[in-house]
């Protein structure tokens, strides 16, 4: 099997794939990455498949020795990356040559970029997935972030071909830079009156510097039920924006804790789960209502425009 | 009367009740029991707390308003089914000392000694209601109201795996290292989480648990 040797492994990089749902019986968020577009997007690149394992960068990119030739591709940020002495831009496929080394730099534009290899990240799957959930050390990389001199064994190729171009994402329904996150009506809405709904939906939210892979919190002006009252704990996915008694939201991300007691006022919509990720401290972010229906219909429209970039 | 909410638009939230209740428990877990073992399509994830279900699925496999409908279908026809016999787990504990750093301000917030605190925790059986939390962490319904106190007023950052610990009505037993702002009164060495295995949690909604003394202070 051929590696990939991490020689630094930047700011927080671990091992994601698409994660694993269907645990939370037992205490266990779905985890995976936290951009799923942009590492389904760098698999279909080198011709994985979207499931494949893939290394997620987190605000600054690492260094990777490639000990025999491979394929990779970046996807999400750009992390200013070279091999060798060429430039590396993300979302197109690359070649590498056994020996050569990939250094990403700071990520530019959002906080996540994506390493996929062809082949894949081989780790061990904890309930069938390659995921690493950071805070219980399960999944992953001996579930934990990597460090250098880490040596990531790579999967054998499937049948896919390596694209042979570079793809825009720019245009995915839901994955434009810039756009509100639209949200359905969380379980307790009819909590808050229609003037905290109010300003929940008006302000623009500035992002805390506690922004990680369990929650995203927010600043801005309280929001604050009626009346307090006490929520039976119940369980909540990621999306899920809750309101504690101090009055500033959290936006539950994917290693959530599985079950909550706060009201939640909102949740963000499946098709804009993916534009979460590239959040970072202090960026601006502002939501907007919409229906369930609208909701189904724009992540139809998001999973059409990722399968046309690959016509 | 049980009511469904679009949590989300991928996931319907079944409320049985807004209070914890007995029976709006056993209808939670005879829900969770039937959709675990005969799934509609595009059943992602199910998660049982207190007196709710949350079913996740995948808006782009099913018609979110038709599984609501064969949810509330469901959900109309439960007295008929089985309930599942829970387990009865004995669980030692090391109390207080380094192992339960907030029993001696439990002794004496309840004015009760702290082998009575022991003898009281350990003196019941707890219904395991359900799992969530952490991995593994079981949220256990049958703590003496004279044990309760609210959580601590600032959260640990750390709270060791296996620590035996009170909140307001609840006990619970954290498996994995992780933040949390409940009494840490007692250890554990019982594994409740092995990723190992299929089932990975140990305790499962239906059983109960028995805390067992292996000793106090130190």
């Amino acid at each position: 099997m051929s590696a990939l040797c991490v020689m630094a492994p930047g700011f927080l990089t671990t091992v994601q794939d698409l994660g694993r749902p269907g645990h939370a019986a037992a205490g266990v968020s779905a985890s995976g990455a936290a951009d799923p577009v942009a590492l389904r997007i760098g698999n279909r690149l080198v011709g994985n498949g979207d499931e494949d394992a893939g290394l997620e960068l987190t605000m600054v990119g690492g260094s990777f020795h490639f000990e025999a030739d491979g394929v990779f591709a970046l996807a999400g940020a750009d992390t200013g990356a070279r091999l060798g002495d060429r430039d590396v831009a993300p979302w197109r496929p690359c070649k590498a040559q056994a020996g050569e080394t990939l250094v990403c730099g700071a990520l530019r534009g959002v906080a996540r970029a994506y390493l996929c290899v062809r082949g894949g990240v081989a780790v061990p799957l904890v309930f069938g997935s390659a995921s690493t959930h950071l805070l219980t050390g399960l999944g992953g990389f001996e579930g934990r972030a990597l460090r250098a001199g880490d040596r990531l064994l790579l999967g054998s190729p499937g049948k896919g071909a390596t694209f042979d171009r570079a793809v825009d994402p720019s245009a995915i329904p839901g994955y434009r830079p810039g756009e509100p996150f639209r949200a359905t009506e969380g379980p307790q809405a009819s909590w808050f009156a229609p003037e905290a709904q109010a300003v929940f939906y008006d302000t623009r939210w500035r992002v805390a510097e506690a922004c990680d892979r369990m929650g995203i919190r927010l600043s801005g002006p309280s929001i604050r039920p009626v009346e307090p009252r006490e929520l039976a704990t119940e369980g909540v996915l990621s999306g899920a924006i809750q309101v504690p008694p101090g009055g500033l939201p959290i936006v539950l991300f994917v290693e959530h804790q599985t079950t909550g007691g706060y009201p939640k006022i909102a949740n963000v919509i499946a098709a804009d789960l993916a534009r979460l990720g590239g959040l970072r401290p202090r960026d601006t972010i502002r939501f907007e209502a919409i229906s369930v229906s609208a909701a189904r219909a724009l992540l139809r429209a998001q999973e059409e425009a990722i399968d046309a970039l690959f016509f | 009367m049980a009511r469904l909410v679009h949590a989300s638009d991928r996931a319907l939230l079944v409320v049985f009740d807004d209070a914890i209740t007995v029976a709006a428990g056993n209808d939670v877990r005879v829900l969770y029991e039937w959709l675990l073992n005969d799934p509609p399509a595009a059943i992602v994830d199910l998660h049982p707390a207190y007196a709710t279900l949350l079913i996740r699925y995948d808006p782009l496999r099913c018609d979110p308003d038709a599984l609501a409908r064969e949810i509330e279908h469901r959900v109309g026809s439960l007295s008929v089914r089985p309930v599942r016999n829970g387990q009865l787990f004995e669980i030692p504990v090391r109390y207080g000392g380094s192992h339960g750093p907030d029993l001696a301000e439990v002794a004496r917030a309840t004015g009760l000694r702290e082998d009575e605190v022991v003898a009281t925790h350990a003196g019941c059986v707890y219904d395991v209601r359900f799992v969530g939390f952490s991995p593994g962490f079981p949220y256990l319904a049958g703590l003496p109201e004279r044990l309760h106190r609210p959580r601590r007023e600032a959260p640990r950052s750390h709270v060791p795996a296996g620590s035996v610990a009170i909140a307001g009505a609840q006990a619970g037993i954290y498996p994995v290292r992780s933040p949390g702002g409940w009494n840490v009164i007692g250890q554990t060495d019982f594994i409740l989480f092995d990723s190992t295995r299929g089932s990975p949690a140990t305790l499962a909604p239906g059983d109960r648990v028995r805390f067992l003394v292996a000793g106090i202070g130190s």
